[in-house]
């Protein structure tokens, strides 16, 4: 059994989106804060890989930049290696860490600098952390980083503009890899490329892990990305984890009624004729959260303990869910969506 | 068998740029049947979009259509007019864009965009104008239509405008609605919901669908025939159970093996080494040999052209001898 790298206790952000002061004072508005994440626990294992699904808007993304402490947590912890940093303050304190670990965005055209080139990119932060080893040359170091993802030593004096979606990927791995981090951030590291590009990044990242023994947090919106990249998943749902299990189990045997919605509303490949039914209702807004569970005004098991009294993760077998129809075990096993439909249109 | 909707013959749309002619799409035909879904798939830069946007005639200039011919409904419709053109679309062609927040105006309300469109092309009064946008939206699933016609783009969320956008489509009834990526924005739930929304509403009107994704499962479950495009070429048309169980194109089998699928649990996807060639660096022969790993000799050399066989048609050398050229 491996030990865990990191551990996230009960982390919760909120975004003030309060009206300006003057609106305040003289209509007498509120203030507002959204709970882009609210209680959110989890640990990840040394060398594995945690995936965060959900819709947009569910808070992922943020969690994302928690654990890389480009927020800071309105309350909770985030233990790495044992050590609490989410209460570090100075950059100083967290310059050991920040180095340790590392981002990969969505969007590789917004977070390479387009004036520099590729070897000055990569180049940084073994500038910055002063990582370079005796005898050896920044060059040599970024011609072996380039190398190693696939792209060609010559290839640092060009500019990010020369390269396709999928090698600029590369060059975001190349340059995550050059401070020697044990753990990778990933937010939606591909959505924003074609399918056959996406197999040759999440193959690259599947070779790195095995090779420096990396630990990632994968965050992704597509099932299918997470159920080959994932090795344990939380689902997200308005800024909380609605279940919590091996990938195993949640892709046999879901248990929370929204990762059966997102399970079922999968396009299927196999073409085995099965009609997708569309659940109906969307995302509510986090700003105006409804009360209970989050999730009841779409399910279909959703009573009247749901609509007043929010669930908390508890272990059910092999999973974590938060749902109060799995904890009184009302809810059928092993059904899928169109089945619900039908529970639907019944009590309807 | 009746006629085809719509025949584009041998499409070429040119971009003269500095560097010289970038050809975006090279020598495309295809047909789509009254009431059909057809996919057009292919990763960015295919020309997939371009092809698309050939037909309603919205190329972007300097983008022009450089040969070939498009006819619906038996007439010619590439060389009209810049005026006859702008009628044709929305009377008989409409849209859906993949961003329903661009294809809307922020500045006006739903009603007003929608009576404008129908004015625009039908005739009748505003009173009987608004009527008729008050029932498109209650028939693409607005809640409580009759407040949410005076709101603006901006009160409704993502699946909710891209249900007006439809609603905009089917204003004056077209015979074809050109569908590019209309919910690669949208989040998979409200995916499956939009998707339902469109093949529904599509079937009651008959309307026949051009289907623009790069998403194959989404096509998957929508589309009755589906087209591949590579590089500005069409690789592989055929019905959308053979493209997707047996693709006879390698280029449509290594995108169908490379997408990762539920239940399908392997330790690598397979991948497509290498990328589409820019569109100024397309290589001899087929434009699919540097990446394919059954290419032969005759690949590098000569283009392959569309091949029936079976229900399909493809454009690779490997089907030579069982096909027909056409």
């Amino acid at each position: 059994m491996s030990e865990p790298l990191l551990r996230a206790n009960r982390l919760a952000h909120y975004f003030d989106v309060s009206p300006p002061w003057l609106n305040r004072v003289l209509e007498g508005k509120p203030r507002i804060s959204l709970k882009a994440v609210d209680d959110v626990s989890f640990t990840i294992d040394k060398g594995r890989t945690f995936a965060l699904v959900g819709e947009s808007g569910c808070g992922k993304s943020t969690v994302a930049r928690l654990v890389v402490r480009l927020y800071r947590p309105t309350r909770g912890t985030i233990e790495f290696e044992g050590r609490d940093i989410a209460s570090l303050k100075a950059r100083r304190d967290l310059l050991p860490y920040r180095r340790r670990v590392q981002m990969i965005f969505q969007d590789p055209y917004a977070s390479l600098n387009p004036r520099w080139r590729v070897a000055d990119i990569i180049a940084e932060p073994i500038r910055a952390f002063g990582l370079l080893g005796a005898g050896r040359t920044v060059a040599d170091t970024v011609a072996e980083l380039l190398t190693q993802v696939g792209l060609s030593p010559d290839d640092g004096a060009r500019y990010p503009h020369e390269f396709s979606g999928g090698q600029r990927q590369r060059i975001s791995i190349a340059r995550a890899l050059a401070s020697k981090p044990d753990f990778l951030v990933c937010d939606e590291p591909t959505s924003a490329l074609d399918v056959s590009v996406q197999a040759q990044i999440l193959n690259l990242m599947k070779d790195l892990q095995r090779a420096l023994g990396l630990t990632y947090l994968f965050i992704s919106h597509d099932l299918a990305v997470v159920h080959h990249m994932a090795d344990q998943v939380g689902v997200m749902y308005l800024g909380r984890l609605c279940e919590v299990a091996s990938a195993e189990a949640i892709f046999t045997r879901a248990r929370h009624p929204y990762t059966r919605l997102l399970l079922d509303t999968l396009p299927d490949l196999t073409m085995s004729g099965k009609e997708r039914v569309p659940v109906a209702g969307e995302v509510p807004s986090p700003i105006n959260p409804p009360p209970g569970c989050g999730f009841h005004p779409r399910c279909p098991f959703a009573n009247a303990r749901c609509r007043g009294e929010r669930p908390e993760l508890m272990q059910v077998d092999d999973a974590t869910v938060a749902c109060h129809g799995v904890e009184e075990g009302r809810l059928p096993q092993g059904i899928s969506f169109p089945a619900l439909a039908d529970v639907q249109g019944a009590a309807g | 068998m009746a006629a085809p909707l719509l025949q584009v013959r041998d499409l070429h749309v040119e971009f003269p740029t500095r560097r010289g002619t970038l050809v975006a799409v090279d020598g495309v035909s295809l047909h789509i049947d009254p009431g059909e879904i057809l996919g057009v798939v292919g990763e960015s830069g295919a020309g997939k979009s371009m092809t698309g946007a050939a037909i309603i005639g919205l190329l972007e200039a300097p983008g022009r259509i450089a040969g070939g011919e498009i006819i619906l409904d038996g007439r010619r419709i590439d060389d009209l007019p810049y005026e006859e053109k702008r009628r044709l679309r929305g009377k008989m062609i409409g849209a859906i864009f993949q961003d329903p927040l661009t294809s809307l105006n922020p500045l006006y309300t739903v009603e007003r965009q929608l009576v404008e469109t129908i004015r625009t092309h039908l005739d009748v009064t505003p009173a009987e104008a608004r009527e008729r946008a008050l029932s498109l939206l209650k028939e693409v699933g607005i809640p409580a239509a009759e407040e949410r016609i005076g709101h603006y783009p901006h009160q409704f969320s993502g699946g909710m405008r891209q249900r007006v956008v439809i609603a905009l489509a089917l204003c004056a009834n077209p015979r074809l609605i050109i569908a590019d990526e209309p919910t690669t924005a949208l989040d998979v739930s409200i995916q499956a919901q939009i998707m339902a929304l469109l093949k529904r509403l599509c079937r009651e009107h008959r309307t026949a669908v051009m289907l623009v994704t790069h998403d194959m499962g989404v096509i998957a479950e929508t589309a009755d025939r589906v087209a591949v495009m590579y590089a500005g070429r069409l690789v592989e048309v055929g019905p959308v159970r053979d493209v997707v169980k047996r693709p006879l194109h390698p280029y449509t089998a290594g995108l169908m093996n490379s997408i990762p699928v539920l239940g399908r649990k392997v330790e690598y996807l397979s991948q497509i080494d290498g990328a589409m060639p820019r569109l100024h660096q397309i290589p001899e022969g087929c434009a699919y040999h540097p990446r394919c790993p059954q290419a032969m000799d005759l690949c590098r050399a000569r283009r392959p052209e569309m091949m029936v066989k079976g229900p399909s048609s493809v454009a690779c050398w490997l089907h030579q001898e069982e096909a027909a050229v056409v």
